[in-house]
């Protein structure tokens, strides 16, 4: 909503400061977003008060002027205008100020008479189309003076940010409401320039049809249009608005159309009450009706669109046809123009989620149906309709025929609500005296209607807030005028929650401190993806088709970025992000939601050191460490398997697949690194506790053997083979290297391994340890196939 | 090659005296001659002491043992002396050579705000609660007293999710614009007292640009129990306000509309670029916005059977995304999306 400082001035009947106001809004909960100078384009002009006027020696029509500009000296100006007249006023434009319409004065020779500025018509100011002569101000202001000033314009615009809980402050008269309870003042509506004459009240119509000026007038849609008022003018004259009324609507960025347009407009932006003139001459038949839409029914509204309604709308019809959308938009076969001699005024009330679903389906939002949709005082239409007629009668002329008809079949009263003084002390934790409260609440305009007796009082809340509907929106008025600034915040006494924190939450903290401590950046990619294969959710309403489905995986968002880093030229990265994946389920089911963790490598293992020459790339052994590591922090139950070229975890309820490793491709460039990724699914089961082993207090002895592997044996064989053999005190297997090729016989290798013994009873013997590490790779051989190369001694003692 | 007990004593002790003269290499080769396990000359006399008339062990073996153990003093005496001259040698090193780096992992900025966001309302009593994205049209609307039909819902461009089925209008599923729903999710589940903070993702249709992502971080708080007033909640988010920012942060409350807090708030503070002074950031107001709050409304706590006429809560909501931005002066969203390294390595804990 953009409102004019001067027209808030208007119903203060003070000045105000744009900042001040803009504070004061925000405090009331209507913040300002942008305060703008109106007709700023104009700021430099001044008032020229022209003394003297001679005829230029050179040139027929122009004239050498003498102006005052409130400077030492007169300035010579040329101008062609035939009406510059000495002793009158003019805007002037000076050397070096820019008209709004982007001319920059400069000094010149016109015809060999210097010319040191320039004397404005309307049109040259962007105020009106007349160019026939210059402006004559009506003013008497100092020669010099800001022409801004003179033509009272010097205005400012806010926009102000209303809640949708709030319509009334969709018009002047709510802001200044608010205003005037935030000054402590009274607000009235501005007087309107030649209007005061007398204006009938509208007549009730009994039940749902009533007359005005010869024309029926009748609802026949109740529900979605509660209440029509219309009043009749013969003989108006559609001509320009007096500039009172065409400055107060630019102010407020609206252009002026002509008179009776622009009083529907400026009720609308002064009232928040939307009203419609109807050409009566073009009307078909003395009738007009609120009904319901005949299915696939349609009009041309006034923006040149054919519109097809449907049974959800409420049309404005005529004997004929529909002439209107209701609460919306009118139609152009009524359209008021400049020979219109003869108007219709309607001013209605429809019902909200009707307007909302009619807008939402013509795809149609008007200044109109954004009010109705908020809801429109239906109790202020008199009002509302009176004053647009006063304004339509003191600036386009003409008769009221008869008095206005109000048509309301189903007479409602605005809410009567209860409010405990002890419900206001509950909710906002202060006791707020009685008279207070009172205050606050006659200040919104609502009318407090019993006295204090059993603890309560009863209000009656004004028509135009259909948002108080209970006593807790009393309770917020009641906050909000007190001033939230006005409370106390000091941390009084309280009870702690006693919920433990989500167990996923803390499965997800653990996994990512446990990661970044692996020297891995966490990244966040975007949930909505392109397709991704069978069970992929579908967005039905996306804003583009790559956005178009929800992620199963993490893994192709990462690799994007890893592609995105390649394209910056970073060849290292690495990658890993916590995020919910999705996976569509029975027709109709809530998407099974799943937290994954998943990581992303590529580049040099280490960062480079001078000390150390070339540093080698990441290979499967540095993601298959990484994997073990993410499934130890994410789903710690797990086991780790190899599947294929894969390392895979496996969970221990039901031997399910929960991760797993990939080699994957991407859109490399030529020096690019390969490139390495894993995800597991994040398990927010409670952690075991792992218990303190007793350390050992005896030595251990190692021996080293290096086995000739044939093909077809794995490490994980003999590992086991090694291990089950009963009473070696065997402590643990370290593998020390794997060597391919040289003279061994084909698709054979040999990998040493190194055996650790220990006894925690009692120091070992070399003879025990002998015996167990014979009897080891006896079992070795025996079990899988796999000899010694050459047994030797470790290097030092345990 | 001695063939006496004396012999052999007398050949170690010999050798013990030379060891301060050997050099690195040789140090540890008469190490292997001496103490190894297999040939070492120590090692076979200590194995031949089996040999030995009874009489003769124990003081043969005692003398091994002092020898033993003066070998292995003075190898560690010798090595100690020969790395000292190594270190003196390092003394000519360039030490303003790069030293070696390792690879720095992050936590992504979003991640930081909201940890230490948390962890205020830890402090507080509050305890972590989640739920999930996809969300009933009831559990992200309805129940949060959002009438159908209502502009409200403008304010939340919802992504709707083609789940099949035919689902009745509260029935159909959505991206969550917010994290509310898991205000009702826990309050349906658990009775007062509740203080949770909930932190997650949330979606709306918006178009991908400098401010706006279709999908963002929301923390959201809620505190329901018997007793809880506006004044707690002004003193609550004051608190979190001065221990996030800083102690001397401004605060200001002012009134707001959300369907499911009554009364409702933004809470602002002073700006932190120009300190209050206006400027570009705040639009010349020196105020930011930095989080809606408000009392649980009575309608919400009827729709988790919660008595408001006994029970009375707060709820407040803020957005890491933007905070973030604010607190490390990201100037475009994008960047906490785009995995750029060069990024993420600046910004750490």
């Amino acid at each position: 909503m953009i409102v004019s400082r001067k027209w808030l001035e208007a119903f203060l009947r003070q000045p105000l400061d744009s900042h001040d106001l803009t504070e004061r809004l925000a405090m009331l909960g209507a913040p300002v977003d942008a305060v703008e100078q109106s007709h700023a384009a104009m700021a430099d002009l001044v008032v020229g008060l022209v003394e003297a006027v001679e005829p230029h020696p050179d040139a027929d029509k122009l004239s050498v002027c003498s102006v005052n500009d409130g400077g030492d000296e007169l300035l010579q100006v040329i101008c062609g205008a035939p009406n510059v007249t000495a002793g009158k006023r003019y805007p002037l434009a000076r050397v070096g100020t820019t008209l709004p319409g982007g001319l920059t004065i400069e000094k010149r020779k016109i015809r060999g008479q210097v010319s040191r500025g320039m004397l404005c018509s309307a049109r040259e100011l962007e105020m009106g189309e007349d160019h026939t002569g210059i402006l004559e101000l009506v003013t008497e202001a100092a020669a010099g003076s800001s022409l801004l000033d003179a033509l009272d314009l010097d205005d400012e615009s806010l926009e102000v940010d209303v809640t949708p809980n709030r319509p009334d402050l969709l018009g002047h008269k709510g802001i200044a409401r608010e205003l005037a309870a935030s000054y402590g003042r009274q607000f009235r509506l501005p007087t309107i320039p030649g209007g005061g004459m007398a204006i009938p009240a509208p007549i009730r119509a009994d039940g749902a049809e009533g007359t005005t000026g010869g024309v029926r007038v009748a609802i026949e849609d109740p529900e979605g249009c509660p209440r029509f008022l219309g009043a009749v003018i013969r003989g108006v004259t559609i001509g320009p608005s007096p500039a009172w009324l065409r400055n107060r609507l630019e102010a407020v960025g609206i252009r002026s159309i002509n008179n009776v347009v622009d009083a529907t407009n400026y009720i609308l932006i002064e009232l928040g009450q939307p009203t419609h003139a109807y050409d009566l001459q073009t009307l078909r038949g003395s009738a007009i009706i609120a009904r319901r839409a005949g299915d696939g029914e349609g009009l041309t509204t006034l923006d040149g669109k054919d519109r097809t309604a449907s049974a959800d709308m409420t049309l404005i019809a005529d004997a004929e046809g529909a002439i209107g959308i209701g609460g919306v938009m009118g139609g152009e076969t009524t359209e008021v123009r400049d020979t219109t001699t003869d108007i219709f005024l309607e001013c209605a009330s429809f019902q909200p989620s009707r307007i909302r679903r009619t807008r939402t389906d013509l795809g149609l939002s008007t200044d109109a149906s954004f009010r109705f949709e908020r809801g429109v005082d239906k109790w202020g239409a008199p009002d509302a309709l009176r004053r647009c007629l006063e304004i339509l009668l003191a600036t386009a002329g003409g008769e009221l025929d008869g008095s206005p008809v109000d048509v309301w079949p189903e007479t409602t009263h605005p809410p009567r609500i209860f409010l405990r003084a002890e419900r206001v002390r509950q909710v906002l934790g202060e006791d707020i005296p009685w008279a207070k409260l009172e205050e606050y609440l006659v200040a919104i305009g609502a009318t407090v209607v019993s006295k204090p007796d059993d603890g309560r009082i009863a209000v009656d809340v004004p028509g135009w807030r259909p948002d108080l509907t209970e006593e807790i929106d009393l309770v917020e008025e009641v906050a909000r005028m007190h001033g939230y600034d006005n409370f106390p915040s000091d941390l009084r006494p309280f009870r702690v929650g006693t919920l433990p924190d989500d167990p996923a939450s803390v499965a997800v903290a653990t996994v990512r401190d446990g990661l970044a401590a692996a020297g891995l950046n966490e990244v966040a990619t975007m949930p909505m993806a392109g397709p991704d294969g069978e069970g992929c959710v579908a967005v039905l309403n996306p804003l583009s088709s790559q956005e178009g489905f929800l992620r199963r995986r993490l893994i192709p968002g990462l690799t994007r970025q890893v592609e995105r880093n390649w394209a910056l030229g970073v060849r290292d990265v690495r990658l890993f992000e916590v995020g919910t994946v999705f996976e569509a389920a029975d027709p109709g089911q809530r998407p099974r939601e799943e937290i994954r963790v998943a990581g992303v490598i590529t580049g040099q293992w280490q960062p480079r050191h001078w000390s150390d020459g070339e540093m080698r790339d990441v290979n499967r052994w540095d993601v298959a460490g990484l994997f073990h590591r993410a499934v130890a922090l994410a789903y710690p139950s797990a086991t780790v398997q190899v599947d294929g070229e894969s390392w895979v975890a496996v969970s221990p309820e039901g031997q399910e697949t929960i991760g797993r490793t990939h080699r994957l491709d991407a859109d490399a460039p030529p020096w690019a690194a390969p490139v390495y990724g894993f995800e597991v699914r994040v398990h927010p089961g409670t952690r075991e506790i792992r218990r303190y082993q007793a350390l050992p207090e005896t030595p251990a002895s190692t021996r080293d053997v290096s086995l000739l592997i044939p093909p077809g044996v794995t490490a994980a064989q003999v590992d086991r083979a090694m291990r089950v053999v009963k009473g070696t005190r065997l402590e643990s297997l370290e593998v020390l290297s794997e060597f391919h090729g040289g003279d061994l016989p084909a698709g054979h290798r040999t990998v040493a391994f190194r055996l650790t013994f220990r006894d925690p009873q009692r120091t070992l013997r070399d003879k025990d340890v002998e015996k167990a590490f014979g009897r080891i790779l006896a079992a070795v051989e025996r079990e899988v196939g796999v000899a010694p190369r050459g047994a030797g001694e470790a290097p030092g003692e345990g | 090659m001695p063939t006496t007990g004396h012999e052999v004593l007398a050949a170690l002790e010999a050798r013990l005296a030379g060891i301060p003269d050997l050099d690195e290499a040789a140090l540890e080769e008469e190490h292997i001659q001496v103490l190894g396990r297999k040939a070492g000359r120590l090692t076979s006399a200590l194995k031949s002491i089996a040999e030995l008339p009874v009489e003769e062990r124990r003081t043969f073996g005692a003398e091994l043992n002092r020898i033993k153990n003066a070998f292995e003093a003075a190898f560690a005496a010798r090595r100690r002396v020969l790395s000292q001259a190594v270190r003196s040698r390092d003394e000519d090193v360039d030490r303003t050579m790069p030293p070696r780096r390792t690879w720095t992992g992050s936590l992504h900025p979003v991640t930081l705000v909201v940890d230490e966001i948390v962890d205020i309302f830890h402090r507080l009593g509050f305890a972590v609660a989640l739920g999930p994205e996809a969300e009933t049209e009831w559990l992200n609307f309805g129940a949060l007293n959002f009438p159908p039909d209502h502009p409200a819902l403008d304010m939340h461009d919802t992504l709707y999710l083609d789940v099949g089925g035919d689902p009745a209008p509260g029935d159909r599923m959505l991206l969550r614009t917010h994290t509310s729903p898991v205000q009702i999710r826990t309050l349906q589940a658990s009775p007062p007292p509740v203080r949770v903070v909930i932190p997650g993702l949330c979606y709306r249709k918006d178009t991908f640009d400098a401010s706006h992502a279709p999908a963002f971080s929301q923390i959201e708080g809620l505190a329901v129990d018997e007793g809880i007033t506006f004044v707690d909640l002004k003193a609550t988010l004051v608190h979190f306000a001065h221990d996030f920012f800083s102690p001397d942060t401004r605060v200001r409350f002012r009134p707001s509309f959300f369907p499911f807090t009554e009364p409702s708030a933004e809470m602002d503070i002073g700006c932190l670029l120009c300190g209050g002074s206006g400027c570009r950031a705040c639009k010349g107001s020196g105020w930011m916005e930095i989080l809606g709050c408000g009392m649980v409304h009575p309608h919400v706590l009827e729709n988790c059977s919660v008595d408001p006429e006994r029970y009375t809560g707060f709820a407040f909501g803020m957005g890491p995304h933007r905070i973030a931005m604010l607190r490390y002066g990201i100037p475009d969203i994008r960047m906490l999306f785009e995995g750029d390294m060069r990024f993420l390595e600046q910004i750490h804990a």
